[in-house]
């Protein structure tokens, strides 16, 4: 009896050390500074798409919005959003989803307003990125949501205002995954007849393509 | 080094003209400029025939250039054309845009860290190492502020994984466009990354019970921002500072990025300096306006993740032409997001009949795979495929079956079968049938 326990012991024991390398991996190591509820502040910059959470206090209305638009926006999204060279529109494109070349806009696309103060509180304007006040982001959102008839043009954004903006596409939206969509068993032999096929569409000729050999190259579309 | 330097002096000398070995006294004293001269002489008068027996090479019969003539290495001059590559046509500018990998230059599952595809939304950052900071908050026990030294005395942990942009092969969904392997494929790369795994970070800081999504934040202008369930996030996402045994490139998020294994790219934030942890996700610009895939019926499906599995053969390709009938080993790589590639089946004669390929070690999970099989090519027209199966049984699709079901305009995750057209003269087209 009292063999077999110790032996169990040192089979205890064993199984300890074995692990040994795992207990490195005790929690938590203590590496680091907490951080301060002023740290946190100045970075925690996200508002949350579907109920608003995190915007912050102020307010902007679709008036203020034009003017800053003009100085910030308007060089690449044109004056009323109609979008310059290959730089976004953010207007229009309503009933355009299904069809041959869709408009994916803000007011076409978007499923939740808020996410537009987010986008352009954190990356816009595109060459001095989050360097527009709160306010100033309101404002730039309820005049893009106005260019895009979604709300009246004395329409106040502001943290409790914005969440209530329903969005027209936002009920197109599925947030689960239903692939695998294709079918799943590989046919090896005589899968088709080869002579019924036919190349429906080749890059040969289309002159679409830069070198992809020597230096760079800068070409553009036709 | 005198030896060196009259063998040289007197090849020059032959190759002047002259029976007389000159050599001129300055140049005796800079020996190093004579053995260049003499090189270029000799290179000058009779390159081609001297690179094939039984003449020697110059590059024999010369000094080579020392240790730390090159501090960081750098590839051979010849292989100057093996670069990333953009379209230029494709984006507004090249701050927010993509370029290419060169896979058709390419030999084996690591991308070279200067080739690795790039994707910016606000252009590179030079991020500050020393400045950089990563911070841990939300629906945690302990926020946390990390320095990368911190960070690096965390546990590290090293794999191989590829990363994948799910607009590779996004131009080609309405006909064949782009005639090249770079530019239809190249938005995939695959690197040993190191650092510490997410589960060890956010253990460190103790998740909430309410926990189930985070939010990953980048350090560039984009704030480039994506959420990601939690379940994910545990399961195998590392938090790395190393590529291929060195630090990250600039390119590639120095000092610090998230690599998601098996999901689109963009979920692998790069210059990552904030982790947020919630109880939801939080629909941002980049998992609404962008990354969701639109359907024919106008519905669109978001928080598409996953990379299904595709393959490519990258020799032949419309780069790399035949060269006359023969003996052909014809090369691909496959990949999934699922796991490992069980099975890649090779079809010339476009679909009709496949045999199977014969896969390279190393097979890791979520990882580049090598496959290649014999090919004997009798000189007529074909059409080459290649259709991977991945270890969960999933069968890369052929374009008309994804077709069938997202129709043209979904953008990403376009996973479908590649078919090259052989020509006669063994040059290569990228071509749809049907």
């Amino acid at each position: 009896m009292f063999k077999s326990a110790s032996l169990m012991a040192a089979g205890a024991f064993f199984v300890l050390s074995a692990s040994a390398t795992l207990a490195a991996e005790k929690q938590p190591f203590g590496y680091g500074t907490p951080a301060t509820p002023a740290q946190i502040a100045g970075w925690d910059i996200d508002a949350r798409g579907d109920d608003g959470k995190g915007l912050p206090p102020g307010k902007g209305n679709v008036e203020h919005g034009t003017e800053v638009f003009a100085d910030q926006c308007a060089s690449c999204h044109g004056t009323f959003g109609e979008g310059e060279g290959r730089y976004p529109k953010l207007v229009g494109g309503n009933g355009s989803l299904t069809a041959d070349r869709p408009e994916p806009t803000v007011g076409s696309y978007w499923p939740f307003s808020v996410t537009l103060w987010d986008y352009i509180n954190r990356a816009m304007p595109f060459p001095t990125p989050h360097t527009l006040s709160s306010d100033d982001v309101y404002a730039l959102t309820a005049y893009i949501l106005n260019l895009n008839n979604l709300v009246p043009e004395d329409f106040v954004a502001d943290k409790d205002s914005l969440p209530k903006v329903k969005m027209p596409n936002h009920d197109n939206f599925s947030w689960q995954d239903p692939r695998p969509d294709t079918a799943t068993k590989p046919c090896m032999t005589k899968c088709l007849d080869p002579s019924t096929l036919k190349i429906v569409s080749t890059a040969e000729g289309q002159n679409l393509t830069p070198r992809t050999t020597g230096p760079l190259d800068d070409m553009q579309l036709k | 080094m005198p030896f060196q330097l009259l063998r040289d002096a007197r090849k020059a000398s032959l190759a002047a003209g002259s029976d007389r070995v000159q050599i001129p006294r300055r140049s005796l004293l800079k020996w190093a400029g004579v053995a260049a001269g003499a090189t270029l002489l000799n290179s000058k008068d009779a390159r081609a025939d001297d690179a094939t027996p039984p003449a020697d090479n110059d590059w024999s019969q010369s000094l080579g250039a020392g240790v730390v003539d090159r501090p960081y290495g750098k590839p051979a001059a010849a292989e100057a054309g093996v670069i990333r590559r953009n379209v230029p046509w494709l984006t507004a500018g090249t701050e927010s845009s993509i370029s290419f990998s060169p896979l058709q230059s390419l030999h084996g599952i690591i991308t070279p860290n200067g080739l690795f595809f790039e994707r910016y939304h606000a252009g590179r950052p030079d991020v500050d190492a020393d400045q950089h900071r990563l911070m841990i908050h939300g629906l945690v026990d302990r926020p946390l502020v990390l320095t990368m030294k911190d960070i690096l005395r965390f546990p590290s942990t090293s794999r191989i994984h590829f990363i994948e942009c799910p607009a590779n092969g996004g131009m080609e969904w309405r006909g064949a466009q782009l005639n090249s392997l770079q530019f239809t494929h190249g938005m995939i790369s695959c690197a040993e990354w190191t650092g510490v795994k997410l589960s060890t970070l956010l253990n460190e800081v103790g998740l909430k019970k309410e926990a189930k999504w985070i939010l990953v934040e980048g350090a560039d202008g984009a704030h480039m921002t994506r959420s990601l369930p939690i379940s994910k996030c545990l399961d195998d996402c590392l938090v790395v500072y190393a590529q291929n045994g060195e630090a990250l490139r600039p390119e590639q998020g120095y000092p610090l990025r998230l690599v998601v294994p098996g999901w689109e790219g963009n979920v692998s934030v790069k210059w990552l300096r904030r982790i947020k942890v919630g109880d939801r996700p939080w629909y941002t610009r980049e998992e609404t306006s962008k990354y969701t895939d639109l359907m024919p019926d106008g519905k669109s499906r978001g928080f598409t993740w996953l990379i299904d599995s595709k393959s490519v053969i990258t020799f032949p390709c419309p780069e790399k032409p035949l060269n006359g009938p023969g003996l052909y080993e014809i090369r691909g790589l496959a990949w999934t997001g699922n796991g490992k590639i069980k099975e890649v089946h090779v079809s010339t004669d476009g679909g009709a009949n496949w045999r199977q390929a014969e896969l390279k070690e190393p097979v890791l999970s979520k990882a580049l795979t090598r496959f290649s099989i014999p090919w004997q090519w009798d000189g007529k027209p074909a059409l080459l495929e290649s259709r991977a199966v991945d270890e969960t049984g999933f069968v890369q699709p052929t374009l008309a079956a994804l077709r069938k079901i997202r129709g043209s305009n979904s953008v990403y995750h376009n996973n479908s079968i590649q078919t090259w057209q052989v020509k006669p003269d063994g040059s290569i087209f990228d071509v749809q049938i049907g």
